[in-house]
């Protein structure tokens, strides 16, 4: 084995006000030739300040290295000179991003970016270099290369833009690849596509690969090692059984016992009041077209959908994006007018009311909002992000002040919260305001719009408790939308699987779980990263916690 | 050449699209300027200094201006659908012969000053941006603050003063020297002189507008993924400035610029009178105060048209460096 980068002491010193000094410290980590080392670590960790380091890339003067040494075979990357930093970069050690939407250039084509990879570190005829970008194209298997090659970035679908920002990266034959959550925006079929790409390609070429996820089931496919960091430290080093068998370090098992695994919760007795009704619900978007009639394009985002929700059941609304999950459940609370269909709440059929016959019925669906940083606004302190609706509603401030002190409690949150503005919160306590404000107005139905995608993984086995435990004491019925079939596995008593626009499957948990009708359902099931490794009941490979 | 047949298909739809808002334009014109107290004849009357009502009540018969509204604004649209805008009782000319007279001086001014706005100002923001926080930045920011907060007319006055009257180096007013007799490049050459002043009075206030609007899109833009991307390929700096970066920092700039062109016709009009460049804003300038309405309205449909036409120009611009846009 040949060793490639060697990390020894390395501090990342931030700038003088932040949280903590250095963002990484006392860093030894060093990666071999044909290995996959996944280094990973919730939001914070310090991992994906490492990869930049590597690349010479952290944000100067605010950020830089304050010590330590990145050994690339042999030569000091921290001591070594821009130009040949410029050199090295792209062409022995390259790198993919998470986002390849914002990673691309969206003013140039997937040709002329792949080009400038070859135009800055090699001397090659404009022939040459197109064709080795056609063969690179094929290579990522994008499925009309001479298209996508002329194509802009805003043409192609994110996991296309994926394959071909890892076609751009393995241009010039790198050593090393670092690869920083490649696949944590992409759909979760997409995203075993692109790990199973990284991994072949990988293994064709014989390149080191860094890979920086949060996901131990991402870690569980691709890793040949891994790296677990907490706060700037590596607190934990080793082969992936060994980590994930036997992890030694309280916060590598922290970690593990927080992943959700991918069993169904035991089923409980359905109760037979049925809350809401929604019948042959359609809505569809239009774009384009005009003032002179053009054609414009017709999504069906929801399409003859048809549900009914329990009493005290959790119904999972699980797809990929543009399923149109987020779709029904904005028509259900009514932020969106469904254009046929019923939503019936007991006997009445919301869907045709106008806003004030609407305003009585608002109260009894509320929502949970998938981003806890955008949906609570920054200028109103959270006891009137709460008591707000309550008000609205008739109650006297007094109360309505009494109700939130007593959800904050409900919700975990100290009482002092009161006067507290949200920026003053974290991710998952935001989550828990989002939370309280749906429930101050004593809802009968909570629809919950991805609520912990945005969330660290231990923070988000929080909340899902906190959702369980609050569903359980005020008897609600609860929407959970989710793409993540793991999540939906442990909160959802039923799940209904959408697919352009159609619930295509509909059923119990366990029943869905283990003879899925669909062959879309399969995929779904069969994508799930790290599968075989979480999967309970093949005792054999559970991980020892 | 697909592309191409869109990009034609896209300009006709446009421009059958112009046509609604441009006869909304007209009539909208007329009835707001009927609104306005007195007519030609008042005026006329006025300046004659006596005039008896039975002499008005024959000018008004015979400039039409006793016909019931409908009936003015019908034969007023069926005149204009021949390209026909009347006659100018003031001037004694047909409107159109005398629009068109004005426009060139208007569009040669309005041309050289978003030209040289835009253009130095995509420079300096460009060169703010790169140096940021250094003494070239700070000068281009104090330049452009400056600038931006100067009245328009004093710079021309200044102008004039410094340059014309102390250092002789341009002429005071006017668009040519018509003592002269100059013809071919020696005309050309003439007029150009004379256009240095006016233009740079007007481009100074947008140019410190596009300064600080390039500064600012150019250092958003450097804050992105894709720089960074680009830099992870070994790209070269100035190939990440010049290339990356500037092509979607010009983005803002063009949308402005598009927008402000419409405004610079009628923001001329001072830059016009302080220079007495023979424009199209001065003509209207005179005309509002003479009730010339006819020459009122000419001078608006022609304003109407050449803004729909801007537009449509910035639009394909945009549309060209930014594939996002569809053209279709």
């Amino acid at each position: 084995m040949t060793r490639l980068l060697d990390i020894t002491d390395l501090h990342i010193a931030l700038p003088a006000d932040s949280q903590r000094p250095y963002a990484v410290q006392k860093m030894e980590l060093h990666l071999e030739a044909n290995e996959i080392l996944c280094v990973v670590g919730e939001s914070g960790s310090g991992k994906s300040l490492t990869a930049l380091a590597v690349m010479g890339l952290l944000p100067k003067p605010h950020v830089h290295i304050a010590k330590g040494s990145v050994l690339f075979q042999g030569e000091d990357l921290t001591k070594v000179s821009d130009d040949r930093l410029r050199q090295i970069r792209g062409s022995e050690i390259s790198m993919i991003f998470q986002e390849p939407m914002t990673a691309l250039n969206p003013v140039m084509t997937i040709g002329t970016q792949i080009d400038e990879v070859f135009r800055f570190h090699d001397k090659m005829p404009g022939k040459e270099r197109r064709r080795r970008a056609l063969e690179l194209l094929r290579d990522v298997q994008l499925p009309d290369p001479e298209q996508a090659i002329k194509a802009y970035p805003h043409e192609l679908s994110g996991g296309q833009r994926q394959r071909a920002m890892i076609a751009m990266a393995l241009a010039l034959d790198p050593k090393i690849l670092i690869a920083d959550e490649p696949t944590t925006a992409l759909d979760v079929t997409t995203q075993a596509q692109v790990l199973r790409l990284i991994k072949e390609m990988q293994a064709a070429h014989g390149t080191g690969v860094l890979f920086i996820t949060h996901d131990f089931g991402v870690v569980a496919d691709i890793a040949d090692r891994v790296a677990v960091m907490q706060n700037g430290l590596v607190v934990e080093t080793g082969t992936t059984d060994q980590v994930l068998r036997t992890p030694q370090h309280p916060y590598t098992q922290a970690l593990i016992a927080a992943v959700p695994e991918l069993t169904p919760r035991p089923s409980r007795a359905r109760s037979p009041e049925i809350v809401m009704r929604v019948n042959k619900l359609e809505k569809t978007y239009r774009s384009g077209g005009g003032l002179f009639g053009g054609k414009g394009r017709i999504v069906h985002a929801a399409n003859d959908v048809t549900f009914d929700l329990a009493r005290g059941e959790t119904l999972g609304i699980v797809g990929e994006s543009g399923s149109g999950k987020s779709t029904v459940a904005r028509c259900i609370v009514r932020l969106n007018d469904a254009e046929a269909g019923e939503i019936l709440l007991g006997d009445t059929d919301l869907r045709p009311l106008g806003r004030a016959a609407m305003r009585p019925h608002r109260s009894k669906i509320q929502m949970v909002f998938q981003d806890p940083f955008a949906s609570l606004n920054p200028r109103t302190r959270i006891g009137k992000i709460i008591a707000q609706g309550p008000i609205m509603y008739g109650a006297s401030p007094e109360d309505a002040k009494k109700r939130t002190l007593d959800l904050l409690d409900i919700v975990g949150l100290d009482p002092r919260s009161y006067d507290r503005f949200p920026h003053e919160f974290s991710g998952g306590q935001r989550q828990r305001i989002g939370i309280a404000r749906a429930l101050a107005l004593e809802p009968d139905i909570l629809v919950a719009d991805e609520p912990v995608s945005a969330l660290d993984v231990s923070i988000q086995a929080q909340i899902l408790n906190l959702l369980d435990e609050i569903r359980d004491r005020m008897n609600l019925s609860m929407i959970f939308i989710t793409h993540d079939l793991r999540v939906a596995a442990q909160v959802c008593d039923r799940i209904a699987v959408m697919q352009r626009g159609e619930m295509i499957e509909i059923g119990p948990t366990s029943t869905l779980f283990a003879s899925p009708k669909e062959t879309y359902t399969r995929e779904l099931l069969a994508a799930v990263p790290g599968k075989d490794w979480f999967l309970k009941g093949s005792s054999a490979q559970a991980p020892a916690t | 050449m697909s592309h191409f047949a869109r990009r034609i298909r896209y300009v006709v739809k446009r421009l059958l699209q112009a046509i609604p808002i441009v006869l909304a334009i007209v009539i909208l014109n007329f009835l707001l300027l009927q609104l306005a107290e007195g007519d030609a004849v008042d005026v006329l009357a006025g300046e004659a200094g006596s005039a008896t009502p039975e002499y008005m009540a024959e000018l008004r018969a015979k400039f039409g201006l006793d016909q019931p509204l409908p009936v003015q604004l019908a034969v007023y649209l069926k005149n204009v659908m021949f390209f026909d805008l009347g006659y100018s009782f003031r001037h004694e000319m047909p409107v159109s012969e005398l629009i068109l007279d004005r426009m060139m001086p208007t569009l040669l001014l309005m041309v050289a000053t978003i030209t040289l706005a835009v253009g130095f100002g995509i420079f300096l923001g460009l060169v703010a941006a790169m140096g940021l926080n250094t003494w070239r930045d700070t000068a281009i920011s104090i330049f452009a603050l400056i600038t931006y907060a100067t009245p328009l007319f004093w710079v021309g006055l200044m102008m004039i003063v410094v340059f014309s009257l102390n250092l002789r180096w341009f002429p005071t007013s006017g668009m040519e020297n018509f003592a002269m007799f100059y013809e071919g490049w020696d005309r050309v050459w003439d007029i150009a002189h004379h256009l240095v002043l006016p233009t740079i009075t007007l481009s100074l206030f947008y140019l410190a507008l596009y300064t600080r609007l390039m500064r600012a899109s150019m250092l958003e833009q450097a804050g992105q993924d894709y720089v960074t991307t680009a830099r992870a390929k070994g790209v070269t700096e100035n190939r990440i400035m010049f290339v990356h970066v500037l092509r979607n920092a010009l983005l803002p700039v063009v949308t402005m610029a598009g927008v402000q062109v419409g405004a610079l016709i009628g923001g001329s009009v001072i830059v016009e009178s302080v220079f007495a460049w023979p424009g199209l804003g001065m003509l209207a300038f005179e005309a509002l105060f003479s009730r010339d309405l006819n020459l009122l309205l000419g001078i608006f449909l022609l304003s109407a048209l050449l803004v729909v036409a801007v537009n449509l120009v910035v639009d394909i611009i945009y549309s060209t460096l930014d594939p996002r846009i569809e053209v279709s």
